[in-house]
C-alpha cells in the first residue's frame, strides 16, 4: 500500500468531481420533469382556452347558469358544473373532515403504539383502491341498498352517493396528515397540561388540537382539493346531467365528469365542444392548484413552529 | 488547592452565609412523606425503599448523579409516573396524610394540588395570559372575567414576571426569553394555587442571570408553598434549599436515598462518605 502520487491524486479528484456533477444533473433533471409536466399542462390548457374565450366571454362562462355545450342551443355557463363539483366535495369533506380528525385523535392520543402502527397503513390503503371501484360501489350498492332505505325516490345517479364515496376516498388524507400534525406536538406540552390537573379530553381539546390546528386545516384543504379533482366516482355514480340544482338526490354533472364524458366521446378537434374541455380543465386546475398551494403553505407553517 | 477542594470551599462559603437554621423534619410538619416508595418501569426497579419527609413551607433539594432516580422520585409525588407506560409504584406517598396512590384518589385532583415545573420551559403555544389561565380553566374554576384577570395577575406577580409582561399579556408565550418562559411556567403552576411545587431541574437550560432570578423567586415562594427541587447543581442546592436528599444508584443501578437532612449538615458534615465524594465532584 503506497501513497497516491500527486498526479494520481489530481486525476482521482477530477473524476470524482465529474461524477458529482453528473449525479447532480441527473437528479435535477428528474426534479424538472415533474415541474415541466405541470407547466406543459398549464400552457396547453391555456392555449386552447384562449381560442374558447375568443368565442365565449369569460363573464358568460363564469356566471352563466346553463351548460348546454353538447346541445344544439348552446349555453356556456360553467356554474352547474362548478356547483356539482363543490356540492359533492363539500359532502365529501363533511364525511372525511370529522371522521378523519376523530380517527387521527384516536390514533395519535389514545391508541397504543402497536395499534397505531397497524392501523395507519390499513387506512392509507384506502387511498390505494382504484377509484373506479368506489364509483361502481356507489352506483350499485350505496345508492340502491343503503341510501334508498332512507330516501325512496332517490335518483340512481345522485350527488349524495358521489359525495359520500369521495368522502371515504379522501378520509386517509385527513387522518394521515392530521395524525402527523398531532404527533408533532411536543410531548412536553401534554405533560405540562397534565401537571396542571388536566384530564385527557382537556389535553386533546385545549393543547393538542389547537397546537396542531394548522396541520389539521391543511389536511382538510388538501382533501378538498383531492375531492374536487375526483373523476371516476363522479362520472360513474353522478350522471351526466348539467343542471344547476341544490338537490343532493338528483343526477348532476361535475366538472370532472364533463371532462370524462367529452374526452371519451368524439368531440372533433377545433370545435367549441372540444375547446370547452380545456376551459373547464383550466378552471379546475387553477382551483385545485390554489387549494393545494394553500394547504402546503399551511403545513409548512406548522412544521417550523417547534 | 485542587479543583475539588475549591468546589467544596465555595459550597462551604455559601452555606456559612446562610443565617437560617432548620431542625429535623417531624411527621406533623411534612406536607408530603413517602414510606418505602419503590418505582419500577416494565419490571426494572428504578428507585427502591425511599422514605422521606418533605417539610411544609420549606425547600427540599434532591441531588444525586445522573440515573439515580431523582426525577422518578419527583414524578411519583404527583402521580405523573402514571403517564409512563409500564411504570409501577409501590409503598406509600402521603399528602396531608392521604395516600395519593389509594384507589379512591383521583390523580387529576392530586396534580392540581401539587404543581410541577419541568427541565425545559414548556409554555403552551398561546398567549402569556392564556398560559397562566390554562390551569384555572381546566380545573373548572367558575370565575368572572375580572376574577380570572386578577388570578392571572397574582400568579404573574408571585412568579416575578408581572412587571416584564403586564403590557403584553396577549403576546405569544414564545416571544419571551428562556428565563421568562420558565417563570411563566412557574406562574402557570401557581395560578392553580397548589400547596406543593415540584421542580425538575428548572434552571438547567437557563443562563446564570435567569437562574439566580429563579432561585431568589423560590426562596420567596417557600413561605406560601412547599417546594421540592431536583437539581444537578450542588451550589444551587446549597443556596436555596433547607433540606437536602442525596440519592445514589447502588451496584444494581437501583436509585436509593443515602442521606437526608438539613442542607447545612449534608454539605458540612455528611454522614455518608459517598455524599462527600459526590458533593466535591469525585462522583458524577
Amino acid at each position: 500500500m503506497g501513497y497516491l502520487s500527486s498526479e494520481q491524486f489530481l486525476r482521482s479528484v477530477k473524476r470524482r468531481r465529474a461524477q458529482d456533477k453528473l449525479f447532480m444533473v441527473v437528479v435535477l433533471a428528474a426534479t424538472l420533469v415533474s415541474t415541466l409536466a405541470l407547466i406543459v399542462i398549464f400552457v396547453t390548457l391555456s392555449v386552447e382556452s384562449v381560442s374558447f374565450f375568443t368565442r365565449v366571454s369569460v363573464i358568460e362562462f363564469l356566471t352563466g347558469t346553463k351548460w348546454t355545450v353538447l346541445f344544439a342551443d348552446k349555453h356556456f355557463g360553467v356554474l352547474p358544473l362548478l356547483n356539482a363539483t363543490l356540492m359533492t366535495s363539500l359532502i365529501a369533506i363533511a364525511v372525511a373532515g370529522p371522521a378523519g380528525i376523530a380517527a387521527a385523535v384516536y390514533l395519535s392520543e389514545y391508541a397504543s403504539q402497536r395499534f397505531r402502527n397497524f392501523m395507519k397503513p390499513v387506512i392509507e390503503t384506502l387511498s390505494g383502491v382504484p377509484t373506479v371501484v368506489y364509483g361502481y360501489f356507489a352506483l350499485y350498492f350505496v345508492t340502491p341498498n343503503f341510501l334508498r332505505a332512507f330516501w325512496e325516490d332517490l335518483s340512481i345517479h345522485n350527488a349524495l352517493a358521489v359525495g359520500l364515496m369521495i368522502g371515504v376516498l379522501t378520509l386517509p388524507i385527513v387522518v394521515s396528515i392530521s395524525d402527523d400534525a398531532m404527533k408533532a406536538v411536543p410531548y412536553d406540552l401534554r405533560l405540562a397540561a397534565y401537571s396542571l390537573g388536566s384530564r385527557k379530553i382537556d389535553v386533546v381539546f385545549r393543547v393538542v388540537l389547537p397546537a396542531a390546528l394548522s396541520g389539521v386545516v391543511a389536511s382538510i384543504v388538501l382533501a378538498f382539493a383531492r375531492a374536487m379533482g375526483e373523476t371516476m366516482i363522479a362520472a360513474i355514480a353522478g350522471g351526466f346531467r348539467p343542471v344547476l340544482s341544490f338537490n343532493l338526490g338528483e343526477s348532476m354533472q361535475t366538472m370532472t365528469s364533463y371532462l370524462a364524458q367529452v374526452a371519451t366521446g368524439d368531440a372533433p378537434h377545433g370545435t367549441i365542444e372540444y375547446q370547452s374541455l380545456f376551459a373547464v380543465g383550466l378552471l379546475l386546475l387553477v382551483i385545485t392548484a390554489t387549494l393545494n398551494f394553500i394547504g402546503l403553505k399551511v403545513i409548512r407553517r406548522w412544521e417550523i413552529r417547534y | 488547592m485542587t479543583a475539588e477542594e475549591e468546589v467544596l470551599e465555595r459550597i462551604k462559603v455559601i452555606i456559612s452565609e446562610r443565617k437560617d437554621e432548620v431542625g429535623e423534619v417531624v411527621e406533623k410538619d411534612a406536607a408530603i412523606l413517602t414510606e418505602d416508595l419503590s418505582v419500577s418501569y416494565h419490571g426494572r426497579v428504578a428507585i427502591e425503599d425511599i422514605s422521606i419527609k418533605f417539610r411544609r413551607n420549606a425547600i427540599t433539594a434532591i441531588i444525586g448523579p445522573s440515573g439515580c432516580g431523582k426525577s422518578t422520585l419527583l414524578r411519583s409525588l404527583n402521580r405523573m409516573n402514571d403517564l409512563i407506560p409500564g411504570a409501577l409504584v409501590s409503598g406509600k406517598v402521603l399528602f396531608n396524610g392521604i395516600d395519593i396512590y389509594s384507589r379512591d384518589v383521583d390523580p387529576v385532583y392530586i396534580r392540581s394540588r401539587i404543581g410541577m415545573v419541568f427541565q425545559r420551559p414548556n409554555p403552551f403555544p398561546m398567549s402569556i395570559f392564556d398560559n397562566v389561565a390554562f390551569g384555572l380553566r381546566v380545573n373548572g374554576f367558575k370565575l368572572t372575567k375580572d376574577e380570572l384577570r386578577k388570578r392571572v395577575q397574582e400568579a404573574l406577580v408571585k412568579a416575578a414576571l408581572w412587571d416584564e409582561v403586564k403590557d403584553r399579556l396577549d403576546a405569544h408565550a414564545y416571544s419571551l426569553s428562556g428565563g421568562q418562559q420558565q417563570r411563566l411556567c412557574i406562574a402557570r403552576a401557581l395560578a392553580v394555587e397548589p400547596e406543593v411545587l415540584l421542580l425538575d431541574e428548572p434552571t438547567v437550560s437557563l443562563d446564570p442571570i435567569s437562574t439566580s432570578k429563579i432561585e431568589r423567586l423560590l426562596v420567596a415562594l417557600k413561605h406560601d408553598y412547599t417546594i421540592i427541587i431536583v437539581t444537578h447543581n450542588m451550589q444551587q442546592a446549597a443556596r436555596v434549599s433547607d433540606y437536602t436528599a442525596v440519592m445514589m444508584p447502588d451496584e444494581n443501578l437501583i436509585g436509593r436515598l443515602i442521606e437526608f437532612g438539613p442542607t447545612k449538615e449534608i454539605f458540612t458534615s455528611p454522614k455518608d462518605s459517598r455524599t462527600e465524594a459526590y458533593i466535591s465532584g469525585r462522583v458524577s
